[in-house]
């Protein structure tokens, strides 16, 4: 077989692929359901109930939204650029760490209004760093970041577990592994009052508003998606192609920080050990189904926060276990590329 | 310093520096073989630990410690055939694959763990394979405890390399197979399927992976957890590196890697241990890894055809 | 009788092969014969469809219609194991061999059957370096490929169809990286195989070799067969009128008035990249108002000096000079603000962006500038009215600015980088392998943009393998060897063999 080109993919090519890239995703989810001896249609309307299903479900959704839409931005720009940042998991670590460090009390002698935008900044400049260093490596001497920003994720881990037995570790804690609690100005607020939903997610969706910007209007987002689709050809024409790669993962380290410091500022208040049940890998996932499109990025970690929410709620009910929903997406993730393929290229003999 | 020096002399420091350099021979075996062909394997994390649950399950329901190991291995393959399906004939980038299949074989193992074992809070365990000490040989001074005797899978280890040496510089098998990772267009054009060399070496690759986890669950412990894999695939992706993608220097790689994490185990134990929070210990393998890339960036020998698609008779 | 002898004698037989990409079809009901021991030519300008015929045959695509018959059997498609094992040996333009791996290894591979151990090296040692002798392909069969020069490697590719006893041999445009002389000698080699009972499929769009190595020729247009004559009943006029349609008109430059000198080398060295060597000590003159034609072989040093004047690469040694001033810092970005216009070699992998629509190439280099920016700000439309102008100016074939530039063809694609770098206003033109891989049309079209350029003033500095070429456009010609340059020749004052000798690395040391 080979692959050939299509000039111009008709409206059904490019719909019918995706489309049943979806269907084949829920045809095997059902299929696992059914292993677990619970009926697929059940099992998808209580997913689909615990994600949208009431008020507080659709919060709860928002909520789990909001650090996918930061660490989903953050691979998006990255991998614009062909720059593969698998370290959101750090990144979103520096960034809870940041919010930790300046929000319990060392800055406590400015306002709210200072302090949260000092805060955002903090945890921004620290997830930059944390990039900072694979990138220089890739740039300088070709080592490969997708190592390198892996391996960060296990040492950051290792380290916020370290400070938080340690120097960071609540003495009011009952012996538990976890920060002190942030000062009141330094959290943030609820979007409407009496609703479980932060300001975080408004600041997500502003942060995804940016980047199209960027990536739309300026220089910098023309020499990103140049750097992106083809490096020999940018440095080539005098874009400065390293620096287009540092500045990217200042960038993207930023984003994926910003998800750290909203999940300790605006929901759970300190900082622990377990706070990111994988949300900078799972960016990964949300990037690649909106297609690295930044508005695409918030619906797609809508629509993946609700799966993992409703799998939550689902699995309490059904004997269905909750990773179903990792499952779901991985294989979302996989059909999802193929489809995107075959729209633009099509399939031929010989 | 003393301290490290009695750690250095006792055999049993270096019979774990050759088993915990077991599984990692195996996966970096199985990397090592797929980049070799063309394609960036980065399914290996995921896949390790879908070996390490397969062969495991497979002897707590009832089989034996080497049908455990062949369950493994092809569930790895079924893996790798996935892998190569869609990054070969249809291109899609090997990262994005990688990744994703990481993601799903972890996926699909935890959620078979939970199905299998519904109600229990800690893992059963398994009878796992036992040390065979070769007679003679075991009884050389330290080395013969480090190296003769270990489990037959640290055994398979070692001769799997060799095999893996013979076959990639002294077969035409590995001729075409060297070949096809460094100009496809040339494999093709001598008559070969570079489709069916490139799928070939990723499912197998596969394979070697999934039996690296399962020595973890079935030779080094004797039951599975969840994050029991823990990076050790990318520390593999480091060692293929680091060993220049050649057998030999892989072994020796991994079996360096090893002493260093079997070293910062012990030192834990010792007065360094009670000044020096053991996170940092824990750390060193990872350390350790990124330095071997950095070590080995400007002399890398990186097969040339490394992460680029091969569409026949592209224009 | 004689029938039936003519059937026995025909060793490949194609009836109506056809083969199509989307809308563009390739090659259309083609039908030939060909017979044992005959040279038969392949003519036909770039893009008529020779080497996609060539690859059906060879079976690396699958026609659409059509079969192929060698030795009187059916060739299975689309298995280019197959039609090795019937005796057919291809030699691709593109050289396929492994770079890092010896040349026995490159001639054994995928000879022996995959699943055994061991692999007969002494026996298959003793058989090159038979072949070699006997056919004149001298090549050392332990060197790495990487370290061979061009020549050398297409004997390496002959010696693997031998090596697998191939009865009928493809060349796809042979003699297109090579000296005269070389290509001498692989006339000679050819004449060796043909002595012996192979037949040869020759390609080319050069009409004096295919006057000179065969029997019959075949001309294909716009994948069509358009003509099948004896070459001894032809000439090279009325082949051309077949290949083209039209008669050719050469391009002729006027005689130049060259101006001061724009660009200075003095001494200038460069670092080996891989096993192409950097630049050794070059001294060069650009002047305005004159086309300087760099020939060689490639790989030896035509890209170093290209990236040299492209920014992409520094002097480590020696001194440059733009229009008189000194340079410093230098990258692609200042040398198109010292005014450097450059056509790069590779336009699907340097030039342009294959996913960028046409206006986001047109403003590669000038982006960051107004009308196209401004503080960082994109300026879409101000980038738009550009690209239209170009579009309109260069005669650029496409629906519009937005489309993406990888569904143009060659010769469109290259109009557009002809208006990027043109529009610019640069004084000093690099145009590297301008022509490359252009039909006809395209070709004319960007010599005589080179010619006005010069007219108007510029210097150029024209980097082509193709000898022809050089000779038919260059006001004065520089031969570069192994990083060399030769000394300046004045247009018409060397006849080809002599350029050889300097292609071939032989005058430096008198000259030195």
């Amino acid at each position: 077989m080979r692959l050939e080109p299509v000039a111009n993919p008709t409206l059904g090519r490019s719909i019918g692929f995706p489309a049943a890239a979806l269907a084949l995703t829920v045809v095997v989810a059902s299929l696992l359901t059914l292993l677990a001896g619970a009926n697929p249609f059940e099992t998808l309307g209580l997913i689909l109930a615990g994600a949208a299903g009431s008020k507080f479900a659709l919060l709860e959704t928002l909520n789990r939204a909001t650090p996918l839409i930061f660490t989903g931005l953050a691979v998006a720009v990255a991998f614009r650029a062909k720059l593969w940042n698998i370290g959101a998991e750090a990144q979103f670590y520096a960034g809870a760490l940041v919010a930790v460090l300046l929000g319990t009390g060392a800055l406590g002698f400015l306002p709210w209004f200072v302090l949260v935008p000092v805060m955002a900044a903090g945890a921004m400049l620290a997830g930059a760093l944390m990039l900072l260093g694979p990138v220089v490596l890739k740039v300088r001497l070709g080592v490969d970041e997708v190592v390198t920003t892996l391996l960060l994720n296990f040492i950051m881990l290792l380290f916020i577990s370290m400070l938080l037995e340690g120097p960071l570790k609540d003495p009011m804690g009952m012996g538990w592994p976890k920060s002190e609690p942030l000062d009141r100005a330094a959290r943030l607020p609820r979007i409407v009052d009496g609703l479980r939903l932060h300001w975080g997610f408004g600041i997500a969706l502003i942060s995804a508003g940016v980047i199209w910007v960027i990536q739309a209007c300026t220089t910098l987002g023309y020499e990103i998606r140049a750097v992106g689709q083809n490096p020999q050809a940018a440095r080539f024409a005098g874009i400065p192609v390293g620096w287009v790669l540092i500045k990217t993962a200042l960038l993207s380290g930023g984003l994926a920080a910003l998800a750290g410091w909203s999940e300790v500022a605006g929901l759970k208040g300190n900082l622990t050990l377990d706070i990111s049940p994988g949300f900078g890998y799972t960016g990964i996932i949300v990037a690649m189904l909106a297609l690295l499109h930044p508005g695409g990025v918030v619906v797609s970690a809508i629509f993946v926060a609700g799966i993992f929410v409703g799998a939550d709620s689902m699995s309490r009910a059904a004997e269905v276990p909750t990773y179903i929903a990792d499952i779901l997406l991985a294989t979302a993730l996989l059909f999802m590329v193929l489809a995107i393929l075959l729209t633009r290229f099509r399939v031929v003999r010989g | 310093m003393a301290e490290i020096i009695d750690i250095l002399l006792s055999a049993s420091f270096w019979a774990a520096a050759v088993r915990i350099a077991s599984p990692l021979i195996f996966a970096t075996l199985g990397e090592m073989i797929c980049e070799r062909a063309g394609i960036l394997n980065l399914g290996i994390e995921g896949i390790m630990v879908l070996g390490a649950f397969a062969g495991w399950m497979a002897v707590y329901s009832g089989a034996g410690l080497w049908t455990g190991v062949a369950v493994a291995m092809g569930a790895g393959m079924l893996f790798g055939l996935l892998h190569a399906t869609l990054t070969v004939p249809f291109g899609l980038s090997q990262h994005v694959v990688g990744l994703g299949i990481t993601l799903l074989a972890t996926s699909v193992t935890y959620y078979a763990y939970r199905l299998a074992l519904p109600e229990v809070t800690s893992p059963p365990r398994i009878e796992p394979f036992q040390p065979l000490e070769i007679p003679l040989l075991s009884e050389i001074p330290i080395l013969g405890q480090a190296l003769f005797a270990q489990t037959p899978l640290t055994y398979l280890a070692f001769v799997l390399a060799g095999v893996t040496w013979v076959v990639l510089y002294r077969s035409p098998l590995g001729l075409a197979l060297r070949a096809v990772g460094e100009n496809p267009g040339a494999v093709e054009a001598q008559g070969l399927s570079v489709t069916g060399l490139r799928m070939g070496a990723v499912i197998v690759g596969s394979g070697f992976m999934a039996v690296g986890g399962a020595f973890l669950t079935m030779s080094a412990f004797s039951s599975f957890f969840f994050e029991m894999v823990n990076g050790r695939g990318w520390i593999c992706i480091a060692l293929v590196v680091f060993g220049a993608w050649k057998p030999g220097k892989a072994v020796l790689g991994a079996l360096l890697f090893a002493a260093f994490d079997a070293l910062q185990i012990r030192l834990q134990q010792t007065g360094l241990g009670a000044e020096i929070p053991y996170q940092v210990f824990l750390m060193i393998p990872y350390v350790l890894s990124i330095l071997a890339l950095v070590l080995m960036s400007r002399r890398a020998e990186v097969p040339a055809a490394l992460m680029v698609p091969y569409n026949r008779g592209e224009r | 009788m004689t029938n039936k002898r003519e059937a026995q004698d025909t060793v490949l037989r194609l009836s109506g092969i056809t083969k199509r990409f989307g809308a563009l079809t390739a090659n259309d009901a083609i039908s030939f014969e060909l017979k044992r021991g005959e040279v038969i030519a392949l003519l036909g300008e770039n893009g008529a469809g020779k080497t996609t015929l060539m690859n059906i045959l060879f079976g690396h695509y699958t026609a659409d219609e059509g079969r192929v018959e060698v030795f009187g059997q059916p060739l299975p498609p689309g298995a280019p194991g197959a039609a090795l094992a019937a005796g057919v040996g291809m030699v691709h333009q593109h050289f396929t061999l492994a770079d890092n791996m010896s040349v026995l290894d490159n001639i054994l591979l995928g000879t022996e059957p995959l699943w055994r151990l061991g692999m007969g090296r002494g026996a298959a040692r003793r058989k090159v370096e038979t072949l070699a002798r006997d056919f004149g392909l001298v090549v050392d069969p332990d060197a790495k490929i990487g370290a061979l020069s061009v020549g050398e490697r297409q004997r390496v590719e002959i010696l693997k169809a031998l090596y697998r006893d191939a009865r009928i041999l493809i060349l796809d445009e042979p003699t297109a990286v090579l000296t005269p002389q070389e290509t001498d000698a692989l006339f000679e080699t050819l004449r060796k195989a043909v002595a012996q009972g192979l037949s040869i499929i020759f390609i080319s769009h050069k009409l004096h070799e295919v006057m000179s190595i065969s029997s019959r020729v075949l001309v294909l247009r716009h994948g069509r067969l358009v003509g099948e004559v004896k070459t001894d009943e032809t000439d090279r006029h009325r082949l051309a009128e077949l290949m083209v349609g039209a008669e050719i008109k050469a391009v002729a430059p006027s005689e130049a008035t060259p101006g001061e000198v724009l660009l200075r080398l003095s001494g200038v060295s460069t670092p080996a990249q891989g096993n192409r060597p950097g630049l050794n000590s070059v001294d060069l003159d650009l002047r305005a108002g004159q086309i300087t034609g760099l020939a060689g072989v490639s790989g030896n040093g035509q890209g170093a000096l290209a990236d040299l004047l492209s920014g992409l690469e520094a002097p480590t040694e020696g001194e440059m000079d733009v229009a008189g001033t000194r340079v410093r810092g230098w990258s692609p970005r200042t040398a198109v603000a010292h005014g450097i216009g450059r056509i790069p070699e590779d336009r699907h992998r340097t030039g342009t962006i294959a996913e960028f629509t046409l206006t986001e190439n047109a403003v590669l280099e000038g982006y960051m500038k107004p009308p196209f920016s401004n503080r960082g700000w994109m300026d879409w439309s101000g980038a738009e009215r550009h690209t239209a102008e170009i579009i309109d100016k260069y005669d650029v074939r496409c629906p519009g600015p937005d489309t993406r530039i990888r569904l143009l063809s060659g010769g469109n694609m290259q109009k557009l980088i002809l208006g990027r770098v043109f529009e610019a206003g640069p004084s000093i033109i690099l145009a590297n392998q301008p022509v490359r891989g252009l039909d006809i049309g395209a070709v004319t079209y960007v010599q005589e943009q080179l010619i006005a350029a010069r007219d108007a003033g510029a210097a150029v500095l024209l980097i082509s393998e193709d000898l022809d070429e050089v000779l038919a456009l260059s006001d004065v010609i520089r031969v570069m060897s192994e990083g060399r340059l030769s000394p300046e020749f004045a247009r018409g004052s060397m006849t080809p063999a002599e350029l050889g000798v300097w292609m071939a690395g032989q005058g430096f040391e008198d000259a030195a």
